[in-house]
């Protein structure tokens, strides 16, 4: 292992004394209220709870003993301006487009922009993919969202021993330039915005993709779109990781050098919650967790010598919208904040642009179910409700049929239409952030904001995000949030419908989508023709630059890879001269 | 689907059994879905078994070595990639192979209908799907061990 400076030290204590703040807040009223009135609100509602209340459930008991958040957080029947007494408006919520951006990063949101719809697809050959892409596009989708199959995901070929069994099953199987240029055949890069849901290897894939528009003469700094490049909640949820930490963050760190540079255009970290929370996290989890691995790379970024001003502007988010309606619009909101708060005071960004925290949602794989999947639609609409009215800017809803498989074409169509009903026939777009103001939702939004600075200060007191993860920490946490949730499902203290209860006798299989078993053997057959092809003596030399790169960390390994991608070297020959350099990684155990 | 069973039931029934039971799980290929084996987990753990875990991407012969090593009495094998018919019956093949067929092999994770047959018949059972009550699975493998590992005749 290369081992290379990659943090700078920054100063300790921010949070717990942000904590501290936050706590000594709760107990004062803001310039908003009046002393008298909000201690004879206070004292009403002790009142009404026992005179009124308590009188009523003694007649009529309460449903459950406890009623609280997805994570947890108890809650009272009724919210009042006491519970948000201390909450200033110019200060703590303010108008949509200004500090602390609460109620959205625009000035007009949706009034003048609807979200972008951006599904998530991929299966196959690239030629199976580049048919739903364009399928897509044709049914109104606004910008595209490729998915890769997991040898794709861990740097693997499809001819590779590893491969077998898995090549174009859950995404597009990509090993080479070749692949690429069939996958956006006859989609012009400078029209479209993409998405590229690649982590480990992202490296590569931009560089395919950087190729390919080069191809169609489109030049670097026209390029929109993303790539997820968020090796943080690799380590914590999704678990596609190569090499040790330090080296894909070196990887990520390179990549931030090289899209400042050349391609002002490009999202290359989409710092992502969704599979912290779909691998068992609560919202609270999800929101701490993931501005943590955000406010990481933003010292990564400073410690390279980058501006924060500047590549803070193409840091985008991506969360989850599962179904605590309320919980879930308080999370998008307390994300915003918290995030342009700090990163104005702790890290001095002064450019509004570069404190925006801008984000992609996805409503949740893990709430659907396979038991009658027409309810998934159901489910998928109040997700996706809650991801709008948190003020998203591009969304991806789930189609029904996915805890059985890929969805069918059928299905994908429902999901988008689920987007545009909400687009086009409820009237949520009038009227930005509509749920300011609630009682409950302003006290919910505070108080996930409290619980995430509590996770701060303890990841900040284990050494850091980094550390965090070395130690298992983060990912005990989530498993333990997972099965805590499993029990209340196995134990029906959580009713989900047609799952534990509702249960439909003789459930049908609904209409199942297959990839072609062909997939992989087109695939190999083209590979190895694309090997037998090429030049292959510029392949190694091209080779041999990225081996100096890996080894020398002061070099950008960027240059290098895109040369021998052009010249169709390999994903797999590329990654593997990481793997000889780095090593791999193997998790701490979490059990 | 009998239902209503909880940890304390299971807990009194595996400990009436001859020894303790033990337990792989694993996750063969390249699938880091490990949401609902670390959930599993807890609940084998929790009902008395003794746990052992591959960890994310096992190979079918660090999977198979691992149970013999560790003498496990059973190998729950989990797959979310549709890759369950390349890799669960490459391991009972190599369990044949290295004389462990004793062993026995439950699967589950993303399983269409149609390719459960074909997983029973080379003798990977159980492959439940997402949702699937924790106790239903618990009780299927204990079903197993108790007949053909302890020869006992206890109904779970």
């Amino acid at each position: 292992m290369i081992t290379t400076n990659l943090f700078k030290e920054f100063p300790k204590g921010y949070w717990k004394k942000k904590l501290e703040e936050k706590i000594q807040k709760r107990n004062t009223i803001s310039r908003l209220y009046n002393k008298d009135e909000m201690e004879k609100i206070f004292e009403a509602e002790q009142t009404w709870r026992k005179e009124v209340y308590e009188q009523w459930v003694k007649e009529r008991p309460e449903r459950k003993q406890k009623f609280e958040t997805d994570s947890g957080i108890e809650l009272k029947p009724i919210y009042t301006p006491y519970d948000v007494k201390h909450i200033d408006y110019l200060e703590d919520i303010n108008f949509p487009g200004c500090f602390p951006f609460t109620r959205g990063i625009y000035p007009s949101m949706y009034r003048g922009r609807l979200w972008t719809i951006r599904e998530f697809s991929g299966f196959g050959t690239p030629e199976d993919t580049n048919k739903r892409l364009k399928f897509l596009l044709e049914h109104g989708e606004t910008g595209l969202s490729v998915a890769f199959d997991m040898p794709t995901l861990y740097g693997y070929d499809a001819d590779s021993p590893r491969a077998l069994g898995e090549v174009g099953k859950m995404g597009v199987s990509v090993s080479s330039l070749k692949d690429m240029e069939i996958l956006f055949d006859g989609i012009p890069l400078d029209q479209v915005t993409t998405s590229m849901t690649i982590n480990a290897p992202a490296i590569v894939l931009l560089a395919f993709y950087i190729a390919v528009a080069e191809k169609q003469g489109v030049p670097l700094h026209k390029l929109s779109g993303t790539i997820q490049n968020d090796m943080l909640k690799e380590y914590i949820a999704q678990k596609e990781w190569i090499y040790p930490p330090e080296a894909h963050l070196r990887i990520i760190r390179d990549i931030m050098e090289f899209c400042t540079k050349n391609m002002p255009k490009w999202n290359y970290i989409s710092i992502s919650g969704y599979h912290i929370r779909e691998a068992g996290a609560s919202a609270i989890q999800e929101l701490a967790f993931t501005l943590m691995d955000g406010f990481t790379y933003v010292e990564l970024g400073i410690s390279a010598g980058l501006d924060p001003n500047e590549f803070a502007t193409r840091l985008s988010f991506f969360f989850n919208s599962t179904m605590d309606f309320f919980e879930e619009i308080a999370k998008f909101r307390a994300a915003r904040r918290i995030w342009a708060t700090v990163l104005k005071e702790r890290y001095g960004v002064k450019n509004p642009r570069a404190l925006l925290l801008r984000f992609h949602t996805q409503t949740s794989g893990a709430s659907l179910t396979w038991q009658q999947p027409l309810n998934n639609i159901v489910r998928t609409a109040i997700e996706a409700l809650a991801a709008v009215l948190g003020g998203t800017q591009s969304l991806h809803t789930n189609s029904y049929d996915e805890a059985l498989c890929l969805p069918t074409e059928e299905a994908v169509v429902v999901a988008v239409r689920t987007q545009q009903i909400i687009a086009h026939e409820t009237n949520v777009d009038a009227v930005i952030d509509p749920l300011a103001g609630s009682y409950y939702v302003e006290w919910l939004t505070d108080k996930l904001e409290e619980e995430s600075y509590k996770y701060f200060d303890k990841i900040e007191e284990l050494g850091g995000m980094v550390e965090a993860i070395k130690k298992g920490y983060p990912q005990k946490e989530i498993i333990e949030n997972a099965y805590r949730q499993a029990m209340k499902v196995e134990n029906k203290e959580r009713i989900i419908v047609g799952v534990n209860e509702y249960i439909a006798k003789d459930e049908k299989i609904v209409n199942v989508f297959r990839t072609d078993p062909e997939v992989e053997r087109k695939q190999r057959e083209r590979l190895e023709k694309l090997k037998r092809s090429r030049d292959n003596k510029k392949v190694k030399e091209a080779l041999e630059e990225v081996r100096r790169a890996f080894e020398d960390p002061s070099i950008n390994l960027m240059y290098p890879i895109l040369k021998a991608v052009k010249a169709y070297a390999t994903l797999q020959e590329i990654m593997d001269i990481g793997r000889e350099v780095y090593g791999t990684w193997k998790e701490p155990s979490i059990l | 689907m009998e239902r209503g069973r909880n940890l304390q039931y299971f807990r009194d029934i595996i400990n009436k059994l001859p020894k303790r039971i033990k337990i792989l799980v694993a996750k063969p290929g390249l699938d880091a879905h490990d949401r609902g084996v670390h959930v599993l987990m807890r609940y084998f753990r929790d009902a008395g078994l003794e746990v052992v875990y591959s960890g994310i991407l096992a190979t079918v012969d660090e999977i198979v070595q691992t149970a013999i090593d560790e003498d496990v009495d059973v190998i729950a094998l989990s797959s979310m990639n549709g890759a369950h018919l390349v890799h669960f019956p490459a391991v009972i093949e190599k369990l044949r192979e290295k004389g462990a067929s004793d062993i026995i092999v439950v699967g589950g994770g993303i399983i269409p209908e149609e390719d459960k047959p074909k997983l029973e018949a080379v003798g990977v059972t159980g492959n439940y799907g997402p949702g699937t009550p924790l106790e239903v699975i618990l009780a299927h493998i204990l079903s197993r061990v108790i007949k053909e590992k302890f020869k006992l005749d206890i109904k779970v």
